[in-house]
């Protein structure tokens, strides 16, 4: 039991590296997609909205493969600039984490922006400040503010997610887990242990957003 | 297109009875999910401390811990359990648990966390007036459940529950790691042997798409049958 912890300890570096950097660009690419998605225009709005239902309605894994083994398949990708990325399972991991978590985190910020009072907004326009600095200094703090609690699932579901990475041969703490398993033959141990990790990692991630929801959480 | 004729040429028969397993499986998993559920569910709510924690026990960890995990160790571990009892009775062959049997049951104690506090929050948010008054009718315990809480619970579950069967859905393209034939698994048998894995990723996608889009429908059905008259 403890001599495999260390290796077990080294997949979750991986993991967590895996999880911050695909909840920053899932962080950007949800934003957008927000934006988009309130834009009164009906093509962007219906362009969001497909983008969105296709991450939140198929698996993962497919989109995983799809990235890993499908992109892989295109000529023109294979001979640009960014066959340096797609090469590697640790971007294409990346890209599949940051996309699907984007898709989830616009739901997120969309519904918060729908639920802002409107009186806000008219307080602000008819104090005549301007549209830009509404969205920036009003709507935008107080969207963020009342989607922690639900950002906080949307971040304990992609550290599940994650452990997908272990399927495109990315030792994270599932591929050094599995490892173990094949090597020793004791599944309990190996799985047990990862899944205590994993279990750690849940708490610490809960117990940040509660302390940020009491530090910065809205009341209305 | 050829590609997914039905027939001896194509992959698309095998992509259909692919589906069916995919549907077989979700419909399995929801079912012990919600046995699970109906188990869990009164421990959660229970005034009794210890049988609370093991209801809090279940939900947290099942819903912290990896699907991948649970399915690897019921895998690796159920057969290695199941010989070690077999052991016992003298038998030391090679036992192998069918793989539709360990999949079914992983991504139904999965569902059975997320239906548990669904049902949980259903029940919770039944007016505390209907409990008060069948005691004081003088009806019995489980009359009372049977007969008026679970329609209640059940009405008020639907939306929510609706979002986890979206979620074990999806969750059961994670059984093809463990060989089970089903949409991803074919996909990618497919995959590999016509060395077109964008074209039949896209396939899987856009069947997973079409269950979901129906399985929505069929539910927002379901929701306006069971909530005429409120």
């Amino acid at each position: 039991m403890i001599s495999i912890f260390p290796s077990l300890l080294n997949g979750a570096v991986i993991t967590l590296q895996l999880l911050v950097t695909s909840m920053f660009f899932g962080l950007i690419i949800g934003l957008i997609f927000a934006i988009l998605r309130i834009n009164k225009n009906p093509i962007i709005n219906k362009f969001a909205y497909g983008y969105s239902y296709f991450f939140r309605g198929t698996p993962l894994l497919v989109q995983l493969y799809l990235i890993y083994y499908g992109l892989a398949n295109i000529e023109f990708l294979r001979n640009s600039f960014f066959w340096v990325i797609i090469k590697e399972p640790y971007w294409c991991a990346i890209i599949a984490f940051s996309l699907n978590t984007g898709a989830y985190t616009s739901e997120i910020l969309r519904s918060a922006f729908q639920t802002i009072k409107k009186g806000y907004i008219e307080a602000a326009q008819s104090l005549g400040v301007t549209k830009k600095i509404t969205f920036y200094r009003i709507q935008l703090p107080i969207a963020i503010k009342q989607s922690l609690p639900a950002y906080g699932n949307e971040i304990i579901l992609m550290l599940k997610g994650t452990s997908l990475a272990s399927v495109i041969t990315i030792m994270d703490l599932m591929g050094e887990a599995r490892k173990v398993n094949v090597l020793t033959f004791k599944p309990f141990e190996a799985f047990i242990t990862a899944g205590i990790i994993y279990l750690f990692i849940t708490f610490i991630i809960h117990n940040i957003i509660k302390y940020l929801e009491k530090k910065y959480g809205f009341q209305t | 297109m050829e590609l997914l004729s039905f027939g001896d040429t194509g992959w698309g028969d095998e992509l259909f009875f692919a589906t069916l397993m995919t549907i077989a499986v979700s419909i399995a998993a929801m079912v012990i999910g919600f046995v699970f559920a109906l188990i869990f569910t009164p421990l959660k709510l229970s005034k009794n401390k210890s049988l609370n924690i093991i209801g809090n026990c279940y939900t947290t960890i099942i819903r912290g811990v990896p699907e991948l995990l649970v399915i690897y160790l019921l895998f690796f571990g159920g057969t290695g359990a199941a010989m070690f009892v077999a052991s016992i009775f003298g038998y030391d062959g090679y036992i192998e648990i069918n793989a539709f049997i360990t999949g079914a049951l992983a991504i139904g104690i999965i569902s059975g966390a997320y239906s548990t506090e669904v049902f949980r929050g259903a029940i919770l948010s039944i007016d505390k007036g209907q409990f008060e008054a069948s005691k004081v009718l003088g009806i019995k315990k489980y009359i009372q459940f049977y007969k008026i809480i679970l329609p209640q619970m059940l009405r008020l579950s639907i939306p929510n529950l609706s979002n986890v069967w979206q979620i074990t859905l999806k969750d059961t393209s994670l059984i093809s790691v463990t060989g089970l034939v089903e949409i991803m698994r074919q996909s990618y048998i497919a995959a590999g042997s016509t060395r077109d894995p964008l074209f039949f990723y896209s396939v899987a996608a856009v069947l997973y798409l079409m269950l979901t889009f129906l399985s929505m429908k069929l539910i927002n059905k379901l929701e306006i049958k069971y909530s005429k008259g409120y």
